[in-house]
């Protein structure tokens, strides 16, 4: 296993995420000789886990079962343990589809907080590109290094333990793209320009408060940044429900009510739709929202330097 | 080469050279090159009004009249020049708000001041510019809702994927750009060949194009099927020096005569030719030799396309791909409940469909297949912002058109029903016996 690479078979050392159902699940460090306790019963590494496939059904002792899957940033993005509050997947991915990053790609990143957006980062320039991140909290950084160690991406990152906006990245003219998520990015706009390539490259950067987005943009602005862009994007899921409603009695008979053509077109219905007129129900199929408000992340604010 | 662009004609010639991000200007016909920084027309009359309780529009306000203005266009006044001269006869000008003077002018300019920008295609420009231009080629896959799958399917370097779509290629394109060259994608295609005309935009090196496989889907069901016979057929076939599915033979067969057909009108075309001119032996041998050559290549290619597919078709038997992305015009149902069969266990997979019905019907079908978990039918949401000191808000809110997403992740089907799933997967109806089993998964 690798956060970059897919293995078939589990492996001593490797991350595994257990997965319990209804999206609930949680990472695991395979080791000989260990157990894992869930709600289902015991896991045994040694015998449960090593050399067996991923995607496996994996049986606890209470006869209960999980199924054992191959890490990917996605998933340890939901089950990473916070230090920090964190960049989720449908941020991550505008982030990376609008800084044009690749494999190959050079890439800074300030700051590292607990390291969900530096996964997706080093997923997407592995093999030959590579993240620099910095992050200005001693501990988060050792924390940050030692996951990367454990994760076998160490070769691509280079995690710096310093301030952003006093003292850059620590690297210069070598960037394809810059990322930012601090306090105030607008400190470290010089900073990133330095960072990025000469000949150009692209910015990004988090911020929850639009006056944060304000001063942001001034800054990008005064330091040559082109095509200054800002978006937001939020993510609505979906329940996947049969929907039964009833159908009010206005004293019609059976017939009267099929002839006005109840949803006879839907397919799910087509079965017995007679029976259930009879009942007195319609029933279809719908997607119905999670939640009733879709939460704010945060503004991401994106420019050209050229 | 000419090439016209938002009522605007150029030549590139004069482009070659510079760096991507350069803006130009056009002149008559070709490229001028201006300064990266239009220095500011700093309209130095910083007079202006505070509110429009005075402004009425009376249509007189400008005193150029429209030919004054055609006038000055065809003299080929710069136009930075032309808003200079509007400005200057707006009676109403100096009355606007300093913000509204602000944007008369971008408007303006906007018309006047043709500026090109040329910058180098990639996922970002291509997705964004055909969901702007041409969303029906696409599906209305909006470029938010591409990013999304793209990370949601976990692409990577090193991957082996599947690819489905209808996009024109800007999907496998996209999937391309974050494989860097690296594993490799076996496009699914239905009809006579896969569409890449988005493809092509990237400019992709050719090495990117030697892992790229295609296989079309009208194969598939021989394929999941034939696994038993596989090997019978593939050792008849060889012996044949033939190769692939028996199905290609008979396409194969098809082809032949329409290969031949030309071959056939052109000498008689010579006879006519030598009955009139005699003793142009030499161009006779020649043009047949070069119909040889024709058909010859014809059958290299025929070839070269069938061993690419019998390469295809391989990979796709060992049914270890890394993954499944299906953008397409199809209903998602069938394509998925028979390609997630040559995906790996624990690998992702995303469904694109413009509209959220079908997928409704897809997340059933596929708990009652089982072999998938944490099933999610999603959408996004995209809202842009115009940020400018004290006139910050939301542009528009882009939202309903840009498609729904149905992903998940495979796990192994139990030993019992994965033999079985090989072929009774593709019957839509599993024995309920199956079903209820299946209920009882947590997930």
């Amino acid at each position: 296993m690798s956060f970059v690479e897919y293995g078939d078979t589990i492996k001593d050392g490797d991350t595994a995420i257990v997965f319990l159902g209804h999206e609930s699940m949680f990472p695991v460090k395979v080791q000989h000789g260990t157990v894992t306790q869930t709600k289902y019963g015991v896991i045994r590494h040694s015998t449960d886990l090593i050399g067996k496939k991923y995607g496996s059904k994996v049986t606890c002792s209470k006869g209960g079962w999980v199924f054992i899957l191959h890490p990917t940033p996605e998933l340890w993005t939901m089950n990473l343990p916070h230090r920090t509050q964190i960049l989720y997947s449908t941020d991550i991915s505008i982030i990376t589809m609008m800084l044009e990053l690749k494999p190959g790609s050079i890439v800074c990143e300030s700051g590292t907080g607990s390291g969900s957006l530096s996964h997706a980062l080093i997923r997407t320039v592995a093999p030959t590109g590579h993240l620099y991140t910095v992050e200005f909290h001693q501990q988060r950084a050792e924390k940050a290094r030692e996951e990367f160690r454990e994760h076998g991406v160490e070769h691509l990152v280079t995690v710096t333990n310093q301030d952003v906006c006093k003292n850059g990245f620590g690297v210069s003219n070598i960037a394809d793209a810059v990322f930012l998520d601090i306090p105030s990015p607008w400190e470290a706009i010089g900073h990133a320009k330095s960072a990025l390539k000469a000949e150009g490259g692209r910015i990004c950067s988090f911020s929850p408060c639009i006056e944060q987005v304000q001063r942001t943009c001034l800054a990008m602005e005064e330091y040559g940044f082109t095509e200054i862009n800002t978006l937001e994007i939020l993510l609505r899921v979906y329940n996947v429900r049969t929907i039964s409603l009833q159908i009010p009695d206005l004293g019609k008979t059976a017939e009267d009510n099929s002839s006005s053509g109840f949803d006879s077109s839907n397919p799910s219905h087509q079965g017995s739709p007679c029976a259930n007129l009879q009942q007195g129900t319609v029933q279809f199929k719908s997607g119905v929202p999670l939640r009733e408000v879709v939460g704010h992340t945060g503004y991401l604010t994106f420019a050209t330097k050229s | 080469r000419k090439i016209i662009f938002e009522k605007q004609w150029f030549y590139l010639d004069n482009a070659i050279g510079h760096i991507y991000g350069t803006t130009f200007e056009v002149t008559s016909g070709g490229n001028l090159q201006p300064k990266q920084e239009v220095e500011e027309t700093t309209t130095e009359a910083k007079e202006a009004g505070t509110d429009n309780r005075n402004i009425v529009d009376d249509g007189k306000s400008q005193k150029l009249t429209h030919d004054d203005i055609k006038a000055l266009k065809d003299k080929g006044i710069k136009g930075q020049e032309i808003v200079q001269q509007l400005i200057e006869n707006s009676t109403t000008f100096r009355d606007k708000t300093e913000f509204a003077q602000d944007k008369y002018i971008k408007k303006k300019k906007k018309k006047y001041e043709a500026i090109i920008t040329i910058v180098k295609p990639s996922t970002r420009i291509l997705s964004t510019m055909y969901y702007a231009r041409e969303p029906g080629k696409i599906n209305h896959l909006r470029y938010d809702t591409l990013a999304q799958m793209l990370t949601l399917g976990n692409i990577h370097a090193g991957n082996k994927m599947i690819v489905m779509e209808t996009c024109a290629g800007l999907v496998l394109g996209a999937v391309m750009e974050r494989m860097g060259g690296y594993g490799s994608i076996i496009q699914m295609y239905p009809g006579g060949g896969p569409v890449r005309a988005a493809t092509s935009c990237f400019g992709f090196p050719k090495a990117f194009f030697d892992n790229l496989h295609e296989f079309p889907l009208s194969q598939v069901q021989n394929l999941l099927c034939g696994t038993l016979r596989a090997e019978a057929e593939e050792s008849a076939l060889l012996q044949e020096e033939s190769n692939g599915l028996s199905e290609e033979k008979q396409q194969e067969t098809e082809e032949e005569p329409a290969a031949e057909a030309p071959m056939e009108i052109s000498p008689a075309e010579e006879q006519d030719a030598v009955d009139i001119a005699a003793g142009d032996v030499e161009c006779k041998e020649n043009k047949e030799k070069e119909n040889k050559d024709n058909v010859r290549e014809k059958q290299i290619k025929q070839w070269e396309r069938r061993k690419k597919l019998k390469e295809a078709a391989a990979l796709l038997r060992e049914k270890n791909a890394d993954g499944l992305i299906v953008a397409s015009k199809f209903h998602p149902t069938p394509l998925l409940l028979s390609l997630l069969e040559f995906v790996a266990p624990s690998r992702p997979f995303v469904v694109y469909c413009q509209y959220k019905e079908p997928l409704l019907e897809c997340y059933t079908k596929l708990r009652e297949r089982g072999g998938v978990i944490n099933l999610k039918l999603s959408e996004s949401w995209l809202r842009n912002y115009q940020v400018l000191p004290d006139r910050s808000h939301p542009k528009l809110t882009m939202s309903g058109g840009g498609g729904y997403l149905l992903s998940g992740i495979t796990v192994l089907l139990e030993r019992g029903s994965a033999d079985c799933s090989n072929s009774e997967a593709l019957k839509v109806e599993e024995p309920s016996s199956k079903r209820c089993k299946l209920q009882d998964l947590p997930c």
